[in-house]
């Protein structure tokens, strides 16, 4: 038994990196069957994924990855404590709306704007998944139909309000918010000196959130809280936590990191808010956080690879003549496969155990039998 | 048959729960329609309650309710589904593809098998492999969303009336019109008189250019209400969502049962997107759903997990999505009268039971409302797109502590449990 911790760790780290090894093969081979069944060029679809991005497309890589993160940041708070917050995609659009419109009247000089904005955009963000979090407490309402519900309610509000103060931008007829002071945007780091396009400056707001993301849910006692009560609601009551506490500051957290998710766009790209911001983020951010197993380093592998997929496809329809929404079905198959895998995985492991310990304690027996 | 209702002591069961019977729905019926008829003439808005409005209420209801009826079955199982709204998009293609190629009635089968794809996915994710039935239904609707985009372009480029996103005209379903009689309840109809006018206006939308597909969704309910009630196998499969140990002592094959019901589950989710297709609309479009399955799954939770309910709850959801299509900001305007008076009601019952909060809280949102109605003279046109939602939440909000959903839904089940 000595030398088991030893021996369990590489047979561990094989589990973990098995899993999705296992889940990419599976959905690689699916969407292979699909795209060979559909008369498309199964190799040439490959070729062009799998190739190696330009310049730009790292940039872009890297920029929607970064937003990407934020918003599986925010799926995975609810998620450690069994909470399926489904409304980050409502939740980032009011925030983002707001802060547009709280950063374009700009009361405040320069980043003292910013910064205001960005906390109105967490506050924002907050309040909206609070309207979740207080339903489930108060009420016993679902969090997943309630904040179903509150996304399309942000929608129409959103469209309202956009309406109520859009400004008209000389030379097109979109509508938006005032655009943020020159003084008030956040400039972003070059990739080159051929690349014009560049890497949000908020890529560190991300940086920092995943860090204290970590910090907060492994190092403290509220982070311990929550996985306790994540795990098993009874045991968490019994040690006198307050579950309904929990619920409703989870749900105000993560809310308020869905706040966060618009701010690169907004401060580094957009500079205003109009019905042609992004759209879906939220939806791509439970993918991911499933697929990043809610840990920190996991979720940013996992943002990366959606995003290099989202690159990687949108030639499709120009070189090949193929629809680049192939991709969403291999990105959902992934999500599919990779819970399949380790759950899979997990069922194999724990025979493995079941068989070693029945050895070990078949030995323990038989032993005395031979000697006495 | 016979077991079914050996286990049913009505007479024990008068002092506990109440339960739904017919007298207590027409009772409940008459009520709402003489509550509809006042708040017609007190708020002048005659289209609130017009056969029109009927009709395109059921026509609006019936998706949401098959799309709730496929969730019935699963929970009834055991196996919460939220990828209904992704087998939803998967049989608006179906109707979509085998309705334009071969036909309706072809587009209707088409749909339910493409819907029932979606509930393999589930079914093997979730029953086979006990995957987290709420992240493996997040999967399918990407996965759904995806596949239809990109079938879609293959199927449909370059057909005439067709395009990448939308499929050409597909050919009407038969409908139905039982010709003098509704003639005569028109007449009746358009006096405008207290309670006889809505009566006959409410018959009339039922017996007037009724599409065949409409009058299969609603047997449809009583079907389901007669198999997993009143049948062996009924009974089997929600013992199954109830305590499936139990059920597997007993010899049931829990894991057959789940998994059957998950694709019933599909395939009645795939046939709600099919009516979107087929009637509601005579063509597939992308993103024609419209997060109907997600209304769907809160109409069946709204209805307790029972058909009954959950018809009620979808024409709910129907109802306030066609006044706002039809009559915009005036006729939304007329239901906030309503919403202001049941709040009300609601405050003095809670009071009653000496829920003080809630009350209270009932009460301020009550009086909000009223004030609301009685400021201003219409809602504003883009606000009124959000009604069945924000009705959705006020439901979920004033009725989810009455409601218990199947005792084992959601949970993870693996063969040899019972031991």
């Amino acid at each position: 038994m000595k030398g088991s911790p030893s021996r369990r760790l590489p047979k561990r780290l094989s589990l973990a990196v098995g899993a999705p090894a296992l889940a990419l093969i599976t959905a690689f081979v699916i969407t292979s069957l699909i795209l060979a069944a559909a008369g498309d060029s199964v190799s040439g679809v490959w070729a062009q994924i799998l190739s190696l991005p330009s310049p730009r497309g790292y940039v872009n890589i890297i920029n929607s990855a970064t937003v990407y993160y934020l918003s599986a940041v925010a799926v995975a708070v609810g998620f450690r404590m069994n909470l399926f917050n489904i409304g980050v995609d409502g939740q980032y659009r009011v925030a983002s709306f707001v802060a547009a419109v709280v950063a374009g009247e700009a009361w405040l000089p320069g980043y003292l704007n910013t910064a205001l904005a960005v906390v109105a955009a967490m506050l924002v963000g907050a309040a909206w998944a609070g309207i979740a979090g207080l339903l489930r407490v108060t009420r016993g309402v679902s969090e997943v139909i309630s904040t179903i519900m509150l996304n399309a309610i942000a929608t129409v509000l959103v469209a309202y309000f956009l309406r109520k103060v859009a400004v008209s931008n000389e030379g097109s007829n979109v509508l938006s918010t005032k655009e943020i002071p020159e003084g008030s945007r956040v400039p972003g780091f070059s990739w080159s000196d051929d690349v014009p396009d560049r890497i949000y400056g908020f890529i560190l707001l991300a940086v920092l959130v995943g860090v204290l993301y970590w910090l907060i849910i492994n190092k403290t006692r509220f982070g311990f809280d929550l996985r306790a009560t994540g795990s098993s609601q009874t045991a968490a009551v019994a040690s006198g936590i307050n579950v309904k506490r929990m619920v409703m500051a989870a749900m105000l957290l993560s809310g308020a990191v869905a706040g966060l998710v618009g701010m690169p766009i907004l401060f580094g790209n957009d500079y205003s808010y109009g019905l042609t911001f992004q759209s879906g983020l939220g939806f791509a951010g439970i993918a991911i956080a499933l697929l990043g197993r809610n840990h920190p380093v996991g979720i940013a592998l996992g943002a990366l690879l959606f995003a290099f997929l989202d690159e990687q496809s949108n030639p499709l329809q120009i070189l090949l003549d193929v629809s680049p929404d192939i991709i969403k079905i291999t990105q959902g198959v992934i999500v599919l496969t990779v819970v399949i895998a380790y759950e899979v995985v997990r069922r194999y492991g724990v025979r493995l155990e079941q068989k070693s310990v029945a050895s070990a304690s078949g030995r323990a027996k038989s032993e005395p039998v031979a000697t006495s | 048959m016979s077991i079914a209702t050996a286990h049913r002591p009505g007479g024990r069961e008068r002092g506990g729960r109440r339960r739904f019977s017919v007298a207590m729905l027409l009772i409940g019926f008459a009520i709402f329609l003489v509550l509809m008829s006042l708040l017609r003439v007190v708020t002048g808005t005659d289209d609130l309650n017009s056969s029109g409005t009927i009709s395109a209420t059921l026509t609006a209801a019936i998706p949401i309710g098959l799309a709730g009826l496929g969730g019935l079955w699963s929970e009834r199982a055991g196996i919460v589904n939220i990828g209904l709204e992704g087998m939803m998009i998967l049989g608006t293609f179906g109707a979509g593809y085998f309705g334009y190629f071969y036909g309706p009635w072809q587009g209707v089968v088409g749909a339910i098998a493409l819907g029932a794809v979606g509930g393999l996915l589930h079914a093997i994710a979730t029953v086979t492999f006990g995957v987290d039935h709420i992240v493996s239904g997040v999967a399918i609707n990407i996965i759904a969303v995806g596949a239809v985009q990109y079938l879609a372009v293959i199927a449909f480029t370059g057909v005439p009336g067709g395009g990448q996103t939308q499929s050409p005209r597909i050919d009407a379903l038969p409908r139905l019109t039982i010709e003098p009689l509704s003639a005569q309840l028109g007449r009746l109809e358009d006096q405008h008189w207290f309670l006889a006018s809505d009566f006959a206006a409410f018959i009339r939308a039922f017996i007037t250019d009724l599409s065949a597909l409409t009058l299969i969704s609603l047997l449809l309910f009583v079907a389901t209400y007669w198999v997993l009630w009143r049948t062996a196998f009924g009974l089997r499969l929600r013992s199954c969502g109830e305590s499936p140990a139990a059920a597997e002592s007993l010899g049931i094959n829990v894991i057959r049962y789940k998994f059957l019901a998950v694709l019933i589950s599909g395939g009645f989710a795939g046939l709600g997107g099919g009516f979107l297709a087929l009637v509601a609309s005579s063509t597939f479009r992308e993103g024609q759903t419209g997060g109907r399955g997600y209304i769907g799954l809160a109409a069946m939770i709204f209805g307790n997990w029972r058909p009954g309910g959950l018809l009620a709850g979808a024409g709910l959801f129907g109802y306030t999505d066609t006044l706002r299509l039809r009559g915009g900001g005036a006729s939304i305007h007329g239901l906030l009268l309503l919403t202001a008076v049941l709040l009300v009601f609601v405050a003095v019952w809670q009071f009653r039971r000496t829920n003080r909060t809630s009350a209270l809280v009932a009460v301020v949102l009550g009086v909000g409302v009223a004030i609301w109605y009685f400021l201003t003279n219409t809602v504003p046109q883009e606000l009124t797109g959000m009604t069945p939602y924000v009705t959705t939440l006020l439901v979920l909000a004033l009725a989810s502590q009455r409601l218990r959903m199947p005792a084992a839904d959601g949970k993870p089940y693996r063969k040899g449990s019972a031991g």
